[in-house]
């Protein structure tokens, strides 16, 4: 039974996704806009991201949990989590925010290109939002959090500590039960012979096998940080507070006060306690896990800057947990965000800036006039002769077949590169100097191919993802695992495809913080109809929910014999 | 247009010199003649130059509605050919229509 009630602790910690404190992110978000430069010039990446990585721990706004005002006690079931995911979590979405800028520039800058990449998170405002739903509050009352968010890390242990407490408690109680009267008042104590100990027996496996059941369901690492409190945890964990104490009252009353001697019926009411936990553990299977397993509901997300889009299909959930399925399947479904793809070329843009200037003849009512005005701009602008669209006809054109031709390029060097090498037999007799291992080898042949890599890399405006250590580990892979190009390119299938983010350096590019913007509490299921947007700092996900159909399935029986076929006649016959 | 052809002996045949297509048992969607594509009544598909059809006046895409008083509107094409060629009979009688003659009908009534 701890086992579940661990649970129960585990499982809180993981919906309530509140962020660290703030202060100390707070402090350190100010001067680091100021920071990309100078690092630039330093080439000692590794250490430094390790620095920033400490920090970023303890950065990010812990959620404005004033937004939840409604009851204390969600705040603190909230902060519980913050605590015990902080160690968690590199992995984690929402616990590391901010750190990823700086490595990517020193990477980038040794190589001495120029690229003005400072997308994402380096340009981090003050703001480390975690998830969090701005949906009935306004913004003043989350800069009045900024201060009491530094009590939630203590707020945080209290809640992990009170649920550890209770599942301890309730793993605890039926072997209190059974030992107490023992203990108390062995002498007045019926003998109980087979019967109790098959009893014993039984408690013994089922507390067991609640346990393992918990063990199995709950102790997992959290996803994600949530930003409310996730409903049907804090149910079962009232469920389980209430079931306990009930049973001490009976028992307090019943068996203590009394000094029953009947040992047998004390063991019995051990044992039932025992099921009931196990039903409840039952009762957590079926509301975490199954219930959301049916598909009930197609997601659509769309990014906002390329519109690329997919649809999901879940089961019953509620916002918030939507909103972290999403994500997760964003991370490896869409392309990678590549601000630089998105621009029209300069060329088109120019053209359209001149304006109208447009006089208003008559009565000086302004607001009629202003609309009216702005129409009449509009009206002239799209009436008058714009030929941009065919400059970025030809613009787009000559683009494609750059690439194309840089694309050829690259082919034939990297398969020319990789004739170069080949692994090594038994039979051979080469001398030890010329055995290389696959890092060696990758170095060797890389040279061969790089600069046809860059220039493909920067007309397609992917030399940020790939850093030429990547390239080569990559590189490295792909001779250990005899990839060639020639057989189905696989070593440059991730060059030549912008590919889903996780595909690309973990740390760099997996932007884990992310806020969640919807007009109903996250907390509220998901309905027909509910639309909410995911937003970073550069693009958003917009998120629609539709029903799935009620579909009526109606049967018609086909008997195999009548599958019967004539033929189409048409005759003419002469009289 | 009431039609009297009277039939040519040929050898051991009698023939009417003209061909028909259609029937309820026919396709009736590849027939050309028609103007209703559902239509599956017998139609004349060619005429023999010369042969009695013509000289009694039958043409090419006529709709023959009876013959002899048989009507000839729900027969499967073997009935129809059959009462068109029974040995017994010289001369067959045609009730025909055809697109001219409903026009002009047409036409009648409105004016």
């Amino acid at each position: 039974k701890i086992e579940s009630f661990k649970v129960t602790v585990d499982f809180l910690k993981v919906p309530l996704g509140l962020k660290k404190p703030p202060l100390k992110e707070a402090l350190a978000a100010v001067p680091r806009p100021g920071r990309p430069k100078p690092l630039s010039v330093e080439r000692h990446k590794p250490r430094r991201s390790d620095n920033m990585d400490n920090e970023s721990q303890y950065s990010g706004y812990s959620y404005k949990s004033g937004h939840s005002r409604s009851s204390r006690k969600h705040r603190d079931r909230r902060d519980r989590h913050r605590s015990k995911s902080r160690d968690g979590s590199r992995g984690d979405k929402s616990v590391t925010i901010q750190a990823p800028g700086e490595p990517l520039l020193d990477n980038e800058s040794t190589r001495g290109d120029e690229r003005d990449d400072n997308w994402g998170e380096t340009t981090t405002v003050v703001t480390g939002t975690s998830e969090h739903s701005i949906s009935h509050d306004d913004i003043t009352r989350i800069t009045k959090d900024m201060e009491d968010s530094a009590h939630l890390d203590c707020s945080r242990h209290l809640g992990v500590s009170l649920a550890g407490a209770l599942a301890l408690l309730a793993f605890l109680t039926p072997l209190a039960f059974m030992l107490l009267p023992q203990l108390l008042w062995r002498e007045e104590l019926e003998p109980c012979g087979t019967p109790c100990e098959g009893l014993f027996i039984s408690v013994a496996f089922k507390l067991l096998i609640l346990l393992l059941g918990s063990w199995a369901l709950f102790f997992r690492r959290p996803k994600a940080f949530f930003p409310r409190v996730f409903v049907f945890r804090a149910l079962l964990m009232v469920l389980v507070f209430l079931l306990v104490v009930s049973y001490w009252l009976f028992y307090g009353v019943r068996i203590l006060d009394s000094r029953d001697r009947n040992y047998q019926g004390v063991v019995q009411f051990a044992v039932s306690l025992v099921d009931a936990l196990l039903f409840v553990h039952y009762l957590a299977v079926v509301l975490l896990e199954l219930r959301q397993l049916q598909p009930q509901f197609t997601l659509k997300a769309v990014r906002s800057t390329d519109g690329a889009s997919r649809f999901y299909n879940v089961g019953h959930l509620s916002i918030q947990r939507a909103a972290v399925w999403i994500l997760e399947n964003y991370y490896h479904d869409f392309p990678v965000y590549n601000p630089a793809l998105l621009n029209l070329p300069k060329s088109v843009l120019s053209k359209k800036m001149s304006g109208f200037k447009v006089y208003s003849l008559g009565e000086e009512n302004s607001t009629n006039n202003s609309t009216g005005q702005s129409r009449a701009v509009i009206a002239a602008a799209a009436r008058r002769r714009d030929n941009s669209h065919n400059e970025y006809y030809y613009e787009e054109a000559e683009h494609e077949r750059r690439v194309r031709k840089r694309r050829a390029r690259l082919v034939v060097a990297v398969e020319e590169a990789f004739t170069h090498i080949k692994r090594l037999q038994e039979e051979d007799q080469k001398n030890p100097r010329e055995i290389m291992d696959p890092r060696e080898a990758a170095q060797a042949i890389f040279a061969s191919m790089a600069r046809a890599m860059q220039k493909y890399l920067r007309t397609t405006k992917q030399q940020p993802y790939h850093t030429m250590e990547s390239i080569l580990q990559h590189l490295e892979f792909c001779i250990t695992h005899d990839m060639t190009p020639k057989v189905c390119g696989a070593f440059l299938e991730r060059y030549l495809t912008a590919g889903p983010t996780i595909q690309y350096h973990k740390d760099r590019w997996l932007a884990k913080q992310w806020t969640l913007v919807s007009e109903e509490p996250v907390t509220n299921g998901l309905k027909d109809g509910v639309v909410f947007v995911l937003k970073r700092q550069d693009f958003s996900l917009v998120v629609s929910t539709k029903k799935i159909p009620f579909f009526k399935l109606s049967e018609e029986f086909v008997d195999p014999k009548s599958h019967k076929f004539v033929m189409r006649l048409q005759s003419e016959t002469s009289v | 247009q009431r039609i009297e052809i009277h039939k040519l002996r040929q050898g051991d045949n009698l023939i009417l010199g003209f061909s028909i297509g259609g029937g309820i048992d026919q396709d009736p969607t590849q027939n050309p003649f028609s103007e209703d594509k559902t239509d599956k009544g017998i139609y004349v598909t060619r005429v023999t130059e010369g042969g009695p059809a013509e000289v009694a006046g039958l043409q090419i895409g006529d709709k023959i509605m009876q013959v002899n008083g048989w009507d000839m509107t729900m027969v499967t094409h073997d009935q129809a050919r059959k009462r068109l060629t029974k040995r017994n009979e010289e001369v067959v009688r045609l009730l025909v229509t055809r697109q001219s003659l409903q026009k002009a009908v047409q036409q009648s009534l409105m004016s």
